[in-house]
């Protein structure tokens, strides 16, 4: 027994460490010490590109056809979306410096992967969001100012789910990945062709939830497109650290398609996502699509990557900046003119301002909302409560009047 | 003797709809109504179609309701409720098994992060009519993690309910009723009592889902109890009869809501109570009754609240349970202790 269990464990340990093992070849080491995912480049085969950093259209044959018949109209639309979004993050991250939000959580540099995912979505389509999602909530409709109420402390949630079928933000790493699959399940048993996507980051993948969402999915051939916005950093932890293969692979292993996609490449988060939405539609089961990309600002407000990342990534990161790479192409390939910018930055510094103004003018909740929305059918518990907490309040009333306030 | 009176004659004027059945069956019985009542209830967990659950609950249902409503899932309870949450998101109205109370905790932070929130975090306007059944209590004879008690981990957590019956008709009718209810119901099943037959009528209006019942009128002393507990304590009550003793047992069916009303009621005519779960009393929902009827009953009180229940140890191994479960001797001692102040 001794013997054997020692042999089973000999590779293992083997392919954590040196080179040349069958373990860490599958994990696509490259000899270093520690084991790690190999890192795509932009001309990487497995990564689906279809403009490049430069803004160079690539041809692909199996996803241009979902972009086929984009207009130029519609281009400038997702880079007007991908603008917006970022100024719009931009005023989040001041108003939190500046003492308006307790916390924001900046999707700067994934806005490609936000705005090709969530452009790609249909209207009766149900989105399951992190909190990192603005990008997304701003393609399926919700107020951005909406989603400053939790931020800013006044609200836990801030939108109705089912107006614009965007779910609230979850916190919790992964959970929404489970509600999405029975969401999608329920559509599947209703007999509908709508579709639903979840998104999730590079750290949740690790997460049990999301596993057992992979599962559930696939048992049930629910339609549901799992798209993971691989930034590179699930707070300081590096992608290494939560996996040994590139995430998009991981399906392959529940028995469903795996896609990576350039997540600085608007046009190829569309494509990719439009086809696993079509695909879902179709009855053909989940998708997961890596959308590989990075986080240029810090975790949230409250995270200092300084202490574990190093400049001259962020500065390669620059350089594929999904914005900069839509507008090389709108100015070299379209009839885009200089008024279409002009205006867009006048329309973006208003949406600061009506941001800016709106945070500022949110009211406190209501003191009696802590006990609201406890329960759907009330609880006896609450009340008794509830009429504690106002006959206190009313205490202080009592002394205000004599007092003569 | 004044319940039993009522039952017989409740079957007589009602006729062939009332019928003797097990706790099990009850249940059974109400999952059927509500499958058949409501296209969108669905009933999901690891075994509950073709073998019916391990205790057989949902026998017959999938044969009958067919693979799409009694939903054979992986064997993954996060993923059991997480997607029962998101069904309900979608309109269903999903009832979900964990198998043993010790099988819970992988869902637990889907049941208190997500299930017992959203209604809240919508400002109202996501409900999440969900049951969770939990099979739990000990005297079975089990290995570890299938003879636990965790009600009070669910109780103490805003947005869930969480309900407990002790007969069978309770099991028919609460079920009926938690599947009802717009929030999340954590459903404990009394797995010991799931061969226990009373007479069940599925024609009788039921009384409210959170109220307590008086199961025995007492004026010495009252035992307040939930599921298993509920028959211990009428053993308890036969037996301080014969030494001249009236207790009154309280049936609480409800955990959370808590019907302190009736407690208190209870305790201002006895001027005694004993709180008795099998959950560790430390932190347990009798600490919870002790403090509150001290603070509303304090000068009806004669002695102490006192609670007999599990210790706050691993629950043991099947050869010790019933050192560590309350039994008759160890109720009719905190009996005594009580009624010496």
């Amino acid at each position: 027994m001794t013997v054997e269990s020692t042999a089973a464990r000999k590779p293992r340990r083997s392919a954590a460490g040196k080179t040349g093992t069958t373990g860490s070849k599958a994990a696509g080491t490259t000899g270093t010490r520690r084991a790690t995912a190999k890192k795509p480049t932009d001309a990487s085969p497995e990564l689906v590109q279809l403009l490049t950093p430069e803004g160079k259209r690539v041809k692909n044959a199996e996803y241009d056809p979902f972009v086929a018949d984009i207009t130029a109209d519609e281009l400038r639309g997702l880079y007007r979306d991908m603008v917006l979004t970022r100024r719009f993050d931009a005023e989040a991250t001041s108003l939190q410096r500046q003492g308006e939000l307790g916390l924001w959580a900046s999707l700067l540099g994934q806005e490609a992967a936000q705005i090709g995912s969530g452009r790609a979505t249909r209207e009766d389509d149900y989105v399951f969001p992190t909190y990192r999602e603005h990008g997304v909530a701003w393609c399926r409709g919700v107020d951005p100012t909406n989603l400053l109420g939790m931020f800013r402390g006044v609200n836990n949630g801030g939108w109705d789910p089912n107006s614009n079928n965007f779910h609230l933000y979850t916190i919790v790493i992964g959970s929404q990945t489970l509600h999405a699959t029975g969401y999608a399940m329920g559509i599947a048993k209703d007999g509908a062709d709508s579709a639903v996507i979840a998104y999730f980051g590079d750290g949740a993948s690790s997460q049990g939830d999301v596993a057992e969402a992979f599962t559930f999915s696939a048992v049930y051939n629910a339609p549901v497109v799992f798209f993971c916005q691989n930034n590179q950093w699930a707070i300081s932890e590096p992608t290494e650290k939560q996996t040994r293969v590139p995430l998009y692979q991981r399906a392959q292993g529940f028995g469903f398609p795996g896609v990576r996609v350039d997540g600085n490449d608007v046009l190829g988060c569309l494509a990719v996502t439009k086809w696993a939405l079509e695909r879902a539609r179709r009855g053909e089961g989940p998708t997961l699509v890596e959308a590989y990309t990075y986080r240029m600002g810090a975790h949230t407000t409250s995270d200092d990557p300084t202490r574990y990342r190093h400049d001259d990534e962020r500065v390669a990161w620059e350089a594929k900046d999904p914005i900069a790479r839509l507008r090389g192409y709108l100015e070299s390939e379209t009839d885009t003119n200089e008024g279409f910018f002009a205006e867009l930055e006048a329309e973006s510094e208003a949406l600061g301002r009506r941001v800016r103004e709106a945070v500022r003018a949110m009211p406190d909740p209501d003191h009696f909302a802590i006990f609201e929305n406890a329960y759907a059918d009330g609880h006896a518990l609450v009340d008794e409560e509830r009429a504690q907490f106002a006959a206190y309040q009313a205490s202080f009333a009592d002394v205000d009047e004599e007092e003569g306030k | 003797m004044t319940t039993q009176t009522a039952a017989q004659t409740a079957g007589q004027d009602a006729g062939p709809a009332v019928k003797n059945m097990a706790i099990a069956k009850a249940i059974n019985e109400s999952l059927r109504t509500a499958l058949e009542a409501d296209p969108k209830v669905l009933v999901m967990g690891e075994d509950v179609g073709k073998l019916g659950g391990v205790f057989r609950v949902t026998d017959g249902l999938q044969k009958d309701f067919g693979e799409d409503r009694v939903i054979d899932t992986p064997l993954a309870e996060s993923g059991i409720v997480g997607t029962a949450i998101g069904l309900a998101l979608r309109g269903y109205r999903p009832v979900v098994e964990i198998q043993f109370d010790g099988f819970v905790f992988p869902a637990y932070d889907q049941i208190v992060t997500q299930l017992a929130k959203m209604h809240a975090r919508s400002l109202g306007k996501v409900k999440l009519p969900v049951v969770v059944r939990i099979p739990y209590g000990g005297g079975i004879g089990a290995v570890e993690h299938h003879s636990e008690s965790p009600e009070a981990l669910f109780a103490h957590v805003a947005g869930l309910k969480v309900v407990s019956p002790s007969n069978a008709s309770d099991a028919y009718w609460m079920m009926q009723q938690a599947i009802q209810s717009d929030d999340p119901v954590i459903f404990f099943e009394p797995k010991r009592r799931y061969w226990d037959k009373a007479e069940v009528n599925p024609e009788a209006i039921p009384g409210p889902l959170h109220k307590a019942r008086v199961v025995r009128e007492g004026t010495d002393l009252t035992l307040a109890a939930y599921g298993p507990m509920v028959k211990l304590c009428q053993e308890v009550a036969d037996a301080a009869a014969e030494e001249g003793r009236a207790l009154e047992v309280l049936d609480l069916r409800s955990v959370s809501p808590l019907d302190f009303d009736s407690i208190q009621t209870s305790v201002e005519k006895t001027r005694r109570l004993i709180v008795v779960h099998e959950a560790p009393v430390f932190f347990g929902s009798g600490a919870e009754i002790a403090a509150r009827i001290t603070e509303r009953c304090f000068y009806h009180l004669e002695a102490p609240v006192l609670r007999v229940g599990g210790y706050h140890a691993p629950y043991p191994p099947a050869r010790l349970e019933e050192e560590y479960l309350p039994g008759l001797d160890r109720v009719l001692d905190a009996v005594d202790r009580s009624l010496a102040y």
